[in-house]
């Protein structure tokens, strides 16, 4: 169990060093994107102007506040929550993901299924879980909205965040088909006889 | 009593942001009590950064969780109150809508087909308003709950069969927890509706997940149901955000309806740890704020 502190964009080595259960923070820039945002990127056949190789996409879609443009806020929207949202409904996009725009890391909560897993295997690749419903804290890690792609899609636009201190995130998919969704899981699937039988639940 | 439209409007909008910001006291306590609990390390670690979350939303004047949910406004008359029904539905979507562009905060609201977002966290039929009376005089309440989606995603309604007993009942909620995993943001609350019609079974199990921890299903065979769900639950090891541990759920809460004779339907509804709620009381005194 190691701690990392990436910089953002990440190399292929980088990421396949990771093992479940390690820790890491980000710094960077990191890439807000949702369902929305990847239903006109990869079945409606938008592009994006951003360039994703290396990088880490986060599945949000923020509370924002629209502003006059200025350094602080270079694309003219105020951060008020950020937080994320739960990945699994967006499991068919991490391999496109990965293969036509190069990501890296996924960062989301709840987790990714099998097609994911191979896709991390494949092409080097890794998830991340913040620890969801946390948003309040996980705002203080957003230093800016840098950037933002499709914004008629808000909020499920393709945001750019500059972050800091982003985590630590816990490592729980990684690139060699490790997955402590998958280990929990199998898990209590065991243990529901036992949660049955003390329910007095006949087996018929 | 007679109600102020205007007053309702603008409680409607306080009570959206008010609840979005502050967890009640029984969820806060229900997190210490599982924290003080846990004994898996990724699990204990899960709950003290969801504890220091609820205290930075509170430092920081800023939302719990970015989901602002979908909104759900519930209404309770009581005797000797004055009140046009239609004008105090339109005053509380006015009063939600503008929560959302006053306040900015997400509009996570739109059209089903179209997925177009107004912007106001308002549609056809959302909010969610439902009425109800109450025998309190003098009085009008309103609950807002906003519901998130990650939980509200994981529902599920089965018509069992007679023959499939109450086992059917233990066994489908059991099987909902597996399948959620962590996809709820667990810890929840499990809402359990036995009973009714197929609509009114899905939603006693949704007034089962919104209702305050430690109070009990008025029915004593419902009651029995809680405990016992709530030990089975949390036996399987799922834990804070389905990265294992003993926090699966704060409770099972159930809600009973009677059924017909041929009928054994059971519905299940989940409501994440951010269980946001925030009531409004109305008074010939004026309006007072709570949980």
């Amino acid at each position: 169990m190691a701690h990392y502190d990436f910089a953002t964009p990440v190399t292929e080595e980088q990421v396949r060093k990771l093992r479940v259960n390690d820790t890491v923070t980000l710094e960077g820039a990191l890439y807000g994107i949702r369902d929305a945002t990847q239903i006109h990127l990869f079945d409606k056949g938008r592009k994006t102007r951003f360039d994703l190789r290396g990088h880490a996409v986060l599945h949000t879609a923020p509370n924002v506040k629209k502003v006059e443009k200025s350094i602080t806020c270079p694309a003219g929207y105020a951060p008020v929550c950020i937080g994320t949202t739960t990945s699994d409904r967006m499991e068919r996009y991490t391999r496109p993901l990965m293969s036509q725009y190069g990501a890296r890391i996924v960062i989301g909560k709840g987790g990714l299924r099998e097609g994911s897993a191979a896709a991390f295997s494949e092409l080097g690749g890794v998830y991340l879980a913040v620890v969801g419903g946390a948003a309040a804290l996980e705002t203080t890690w957003i230093e800016a909205i840098e950037d933002v792609d499709l914004d008629d899609l808000n909020p499920e636009s393709l945001w750019k965040f500059r972050v800091k201190g982003f985590g630590p995130l816990l490592v729980s998919m990684d690139s060699r088909g490790g997955s402590l969704y998958t280990e929990v899981n199998r898990a209590a699937r065991v243990k529901r006889a036992a949660a049955l039988r003390s329910l007095g639940v006949k087996d018929r | 009593m007679k109600v102020d439209l205007k007053q309702v409007e603008e409680a409607a909008k306080t009570l959206y942001i008010r609840a979005l910001k502050m967890l009640p006291p029984d969820i806060k306590e229900g997190f210490r009590q599982l924290d003080a609990r846990e004994t898996h390390a990724t699990g204990k670690a899960i709950l003290g950064t969801l504890i220091r979350n609820i205290q930075v939303a509170e430092d920081t004047d800023n939302l719990l969780c970015q989901d602002t949910g979908i909104p759900i406004y519930n209404v309770w008359i009581g005797k000797n109150v004055e009140v046009d029904g239609a004008a105090l539905r339109e005053a509380i979507r006015r009063g939600c809508a503008r929560s959302t562009r006053e306040y900015s905060f997400r509009s996570s609201i739109v059209h089903p087909v179209t997925r177009v977002n107004e912007q106001t966290s308002c549609g056809r039929n959302v909010p969610v308003i439902h009425f109800d009376f109450t025998d309190r005089a003098d009085m009008l309440e309103i609950e807002m709950i906003p519901k998130g989606s990650g939980s509200e995603n994981n529902s599920w309604l089965r018509m069992a069969v007679p023959a499939d007993g109450v086992d059917a009942i233990k066994t489908f909620v059991v099987d909902c927890v597996l399948e959620a995993g962590g996809k709820t943001c667990p810890p929840t609350i499990v809402g359990v509706g036995v009973g009714g019609s197929a609509d009114l079974c899905v939603h006693l199990s949704k007034i089962a997940a919104t209702r305050p921890l430690g109070s009990r299903c008025e029915d004593p065979e419902g009651a029995k149901l809680e405990e016992s769900l709530t030990r089975a639950v949390n036996q399987l090891g799922v834990g804070p955000q389905g990265l294992g541990g003993d926090a699966t759920a704060f409770a099972v809460h159930v809600e009973t309806a009677a059924t017909h004779i041929t009928m054994n339907p059971v519905a299940v509804n989940m409501q994440c740890h951010s269980a946001r709620r925030a009531r409004a009381t109305f008074t010939p005194k004026g309006v007072t704020y709570g949980f």
